[in-house]
């Protein structure tokens, strides 16, 4: 299995990412955002930090790198993308996943580790949870409050397309488990076709049980029983 | 220009200084000759009023590396890897101007610490604010924290600790200590000296621009009403550029193309050009108009004292210089060769053509001013009676207060705005003894702590000073860690006052003597003066950051209780001190007296004892016994909010307020099982260690004798009210 990290300008998990991909045995090349072309790869992972400092709106000037037009041939080709955290704000400028993040409700950074329902297990990311399981991984953002209309939440309950939710220890979903105010609670979501994920929680960072939990080596599990 | 009377006091120089200037230089200085004088002179950048003690400090043993006089210091952790470290003030720049003081206070010590070459794996802070009801207050948490943490979040450097405390004597003053930690390679280390002459001088970066104008200045001297009018000497963050500069400079680090390198932090260009040629007993040529500027018309004035962020000066092999631009222009950053190194020993500036500065090197750096300051004495304070009204509190109502009180209250509030697990190998987070980053790669890690007692040190300095020496100890060996060696933070109010002086002075010999005993050599730091405003002084803050190593990471020992029916003791003596107690200052608003004296044999004693029993690992759960005393420590045990304690206070001679809220030195709380207790009894008892049973741990509740019994979530809600209710965030 090939992977792709791309590495912008103010990236910090970069490193953590392509560490992880190493350790399930990914054959992983890190890409510059200046680069014109992709190499050959099977999956695409734009990793978080402060892509350009953030200092417009979070993702949107990475989103016009050099790299970001292969990148969107190679979704629309049907290959696999994962953003995390930053990653996913880029996502989102790049138009691949249909939605806004805005700033945390509470206009803070949160930075702590959350629980998580695993809401569509039928995608290659996530095939290794169990429908509706309950996960812990950490969150660590500014701008996570994921927000769309109505009608574009209906329908991506109706498509089976949000992949996490944020809920309490025992599974359940409220506001109260709701770290930043997303819609729904959502914690991260699929486009229609389920090839590309968008996150906020960082699976990278939650892959040993020395650092409290391991249940982000099933998301990388997932993706390497292709 | 004439340079007048009124010019010379603008800057901070004394009518004697100039006298000194004039004859070391043999000519009056011109304005800009002046304002570099002032840089280099002032208290911030000279230590010229804190010199004579820092000397005597300890500053060896087997594992330094690196200790004062570099951007940071070293320590050997083995296996070829070396650990590099400092803490230092950010305080002035913070009062006035809270998010881009405290976020820019991040970005130069972590400038400090990757200068070496080291990848920074680690930032902790320690941070002081006034009364929870001076009107200031919520505003500077605010600011301070969110720009620690935009500053550091941006960077992607975990968070891993820290200490925030409330005291009135900060009202006009908060403080803001931030240190940090890099990883770097024994080989692979880099220095400030210079070596070689007309070797290029290159500028790399952030382009200059005029902030931060006489900043270290600024900071040399007190605040009164007109402190608002200070704020354009704060410098504006910028971690983005830092992110690239970092990485920039990690990446041309790889080879052999530095020979030198240092940041530009207090007194800019000036500062970091003296110092590198100054230290390789070299001069040094810059041509001013080889410096990128963010604005135009700069005068060389102006770009000297700049103190514009994210800068670094580099001294280069000749022939490495396109080597070096093509990295730095990679990433986005200004590269310029600005001069050359010279064997005049001095240094000379130009600008359009014109020589518009000489001045020996000697002049600014060993020849700058050193003072032997008058001071007082304010250790050995009288012992004063208890008040006799102690039985009047109850033991269940005293500790909530305890715990609702903002500085024994939980910092979630404060730790949750801080990215604590970015890099991936956050092993402890904040809120616990220490906090825990593993080596990347590898199965060992290290311990970090900072702390600070200042209420001690106020009370009497040279047993605050140990005790503060001691507590960082303690707060590594209760993780598992070898203590290495510490960084401190020295912030105190005008040295120029006697009182003050002897403050400084005897915290130095407190921290000295401890530091000796221990084996816990001072490698790094900073002093801060003139924290004072309208004549009101801060309480002598000394923050001690200590590193410790874990070399192996399964046997990290936790601070929460683990398990059910197990053990729980305290080891160490329990005598009840009281004076200047949580109990005595939180309840009864009582804060005479001495503070409770480290007897440095039981402290190292009981430590290595401790450490010797966890790395048997005869201990599910350690916890040091500090503020708050036996009843605090037990309630942070059962922060899993699973696991809580039945607690029998042992029969004694002193009270049970004493026994429960006494803040005696040099003790721990250990959890251990059934099976292994004669083990770890044994061994106690063969080094005529004290200690005694106090209870069990159980589930879901905290209860004691007949006094309470809390549920776990309760106490936990407790513990974060304070944050909550401040910040209306219920």
């Amino acid at each position: 299995m090939r992977s792709s990290v791309i590495v912008f300008p103010g990236s910090n998990c970069d490193r953590d990412v392509a560490v992880a991909l190493q350790n399930f045995n990914f054959k992983n090349q890190m890409v510059w955002h200046d680069e014109s072309n992709l190499p050959k790869t099977d999956l695409v992972v734009l990793p978080g930090g402060f892509s350009y400092g953030d200092y417009l709106r979070t993702g949107c000037i990475a989103s016009k790198s050099k790299i970001i037009d292969d990148i969107i041939k190679h979704g629309k080709k049907g290959g696999l993308i994962l953003g995390i955290c930053n990653g996913f704000q880029i996502l989102i400028e790049t138009g691949l996943l249909k939605g806004s993040l805005l700033r945390n409700k509470k206009l803070k950074f949160i930075s702590k580790n959350v629980y998580l329902k695993v809401s569509n297990v039928n995608n290659k990311f996530c095939s290794k949870y169990g429908k509706n399981q309950t996960i812990k991984l950490p969150i660590a953002h500014n701008e996570g409050n994921f927000f769309t209309d109505d009608d574009q939440l209906k329908e991506f309950e109706d498509n089976d397309q949000i992949a996490f939710k944020y809920c309490n220890k025992d599974g359940f979903i409220s506001s109260i488990s709701n770290p930043n105010g997303s819609s729904n609670n959502i914690a991260g979501i699929l486009n229609l076709e389920k090839n590309i994920l968008g996150m906020m929680p960082h699976p990278e960072r939650l892959i040993d049980p020395i650092l409290s939990g391991e249940d982000g080596s099933t998301l990388f599990e997932s993706l390497l029983k292709l | 220009m004439e340079i007048s009377a009124e010019i010379i006091d603008k800057h901070g120089i004394k009518p004697d200084e100039y006298k000194k200037i004039v004859s070391l230089i043999g000519r009056k200085p011109n304005l800009l000759e002046l304002g570099i004088f002032s840089a280099m002179w002032n208290e911030h950048c000279s230590y010229k009023s804190s010199k004579k003690y820092l000397r005597t400090l300890p500053t060896t043993n087997n594992k330094v590396i690196q200790g004062p006089g570099e951007n940071a210091g070293i320590v050997d952790i083995e296996d070829d890897d070396a650990l590099v470290f400092k803490i230092e003030s950010h305080n002035h720049p913070s009062y006035l101007e809270p998010y881009q003081g405290a976020a820019t206070g991040v970005g130069g010590i972590l400038r400090d610490v990757f200068t070496m070459g080291a990848r920074p794996i680690a930032t902790l802070n320690s941070i002081h604010f006034g009364d929870q009801n001076h009107p200031k207050t919520k505003n500077l948490i605010n600011g301070v924290v969110s720009g620690i943490g935009g500053y550091g979040n941006c960077m992607g450097i975990p968070n891993v600790g820290g200490e925030v405390k409330f005291n009135s004597s900060y009202n006009g003053n908060n403080l803001v200590n931030a240190m940090a930690v890099g990883l770097v390679k024994k080989n692979k280390i880099f220095y400030s000296k210079a070596k070689g002459i007309n070797q290029p001088v290159i500028y790399v970066g952030s382009k200059t621009g005029r902030d931060g104008i006489h900043g270290a200045s600024m900071a040399s001297t007190e605040f009164n009403e007109d402190a608002e009018e200070k704020k354009p000497t704060v410098q504006v963050g910028d971690p983005f550029t830092e992110k690239l500069l970092l990485e920039a400079c990690l990446e041309l680090m790889k080879d052999d193309s530095i020979i030198s390198i240092q940041d530009m932090g207090a007194a800019g260009l000036t500062s970091s050009s003296i110092e590198m040629a100054s230290k390789g007993n070299l001069g040094i040529e810059i041509d001013l108009n080889k410096i990128p500027c963010r604005e135009k018309e700069m005068t060389p004035y102006e770009m000297m004292l700049s103190e514009s962020q994210e800068r670094m000066l580099l001294i280069l092999n000749s022939g490495k210089e396109e080597v070096a631009r093509s990295i730095f222009t990679k990433w986005g950053l200004d590269f310029s060769i600005i001069g050359k190194t010279t064997d005049t020993k001095n240094i000379v500036l130009n600008f359009e053509g014109n020589q518009v500065a000489n001045l020996p090197l000697s002049s600014l750096s060993y020849e700058a001013p050193v003072y032997d300051r008058k001071w007082k004495k304010n250790s050995n304070v009288k012992k004063v009676q208890k008040p006799d009204t102690i039985s009047n509190y109850k033991i269940l109502e005293s500790f909530k207060k305890i715990l609702t009180s903002p500085n024994n209250s939980k910092k979630n509030w404060v730790w949750e705005q801080y990215d604590s697990t970015v890099m991936g190998d956050t092993v402890k987070k904040p809120g616990g003894d220490s906090g825990v980053i593993r080596i990347h790669g590898k199965n060992k890690g290290v311990a970090i702590t900072v702390d600070s007692s200042a209420h001690y040190c106020l009370a009497d300095p040279i047993i605050g000073g140990k005790q503060v020496v001691s507590e960082a100890w303690r707060n590594l060996i209760s993780v598992g860690a070898n203590p290495i060696a510490i960084t401190n933070c020295l912030n105190f109010g005008n040295p120029e006052k006697e009182k003050i002086m002897g403050q400084f002075v005897e915290t130095i010999d407190g921290i000295s003597q401890a530091c000796r005993y221990l084996d816990f050599p001072v490698v790094s730091g900073n002093v801060s003066f003139y924290n004072e405003t309208n004549n009101k002084a801060i309480s002598p803050t000394p923050t001690i950051g200590g590193v410790g190593l874990i070399k192996d990471l399964d046997k990290l020992v936790s601070n929460n209780f683990q398990d059910i029916n197990n053990k729980i003791l305290v080891i160490g003596k329990t005598t009840g001190h009281l004076h200047q107690s949580e109990f005595f200052r939180e309840v009864m608003d009582f804060d005479d007296g001495p503070p409770p004296e480290v007897n440095l044999f039981n402290e190292k004693n009981n430590g290595l004892i401790v450490k010797k029993l966890i790395s048997k690992r005869l201990l599910k759960s350690v916890h040091d016994v500090s503020s708050g005393g036996i009843l605090l420590a037990l309630s942070e045990m059962c922060n899993s909010m699973e696991i809580g304690a039945k607690i029998k206070v042992p029969r004694n001679n002193i009270g049970l307020h004493e026994y429960l809220f006494g803040e005696d030195q040099s003790r721990y709380i250990v959890e251990v099982t059934e099976k292994n207790i004669k083990e770890a009894s044994d061994i106690l008892k063969e080094n005529s260690i004290y200690f005694e049973l106090i209870g069990l741990t159980q589930k879901e509740s905290f209860d004691l004798d007949n006094e309470f019994k809390i549920n776990l979530e309760e106490l936990n809600e407790l513990s974060l009210s304070w944050f909550k209710n401040y910040f209306n965030e219920n």
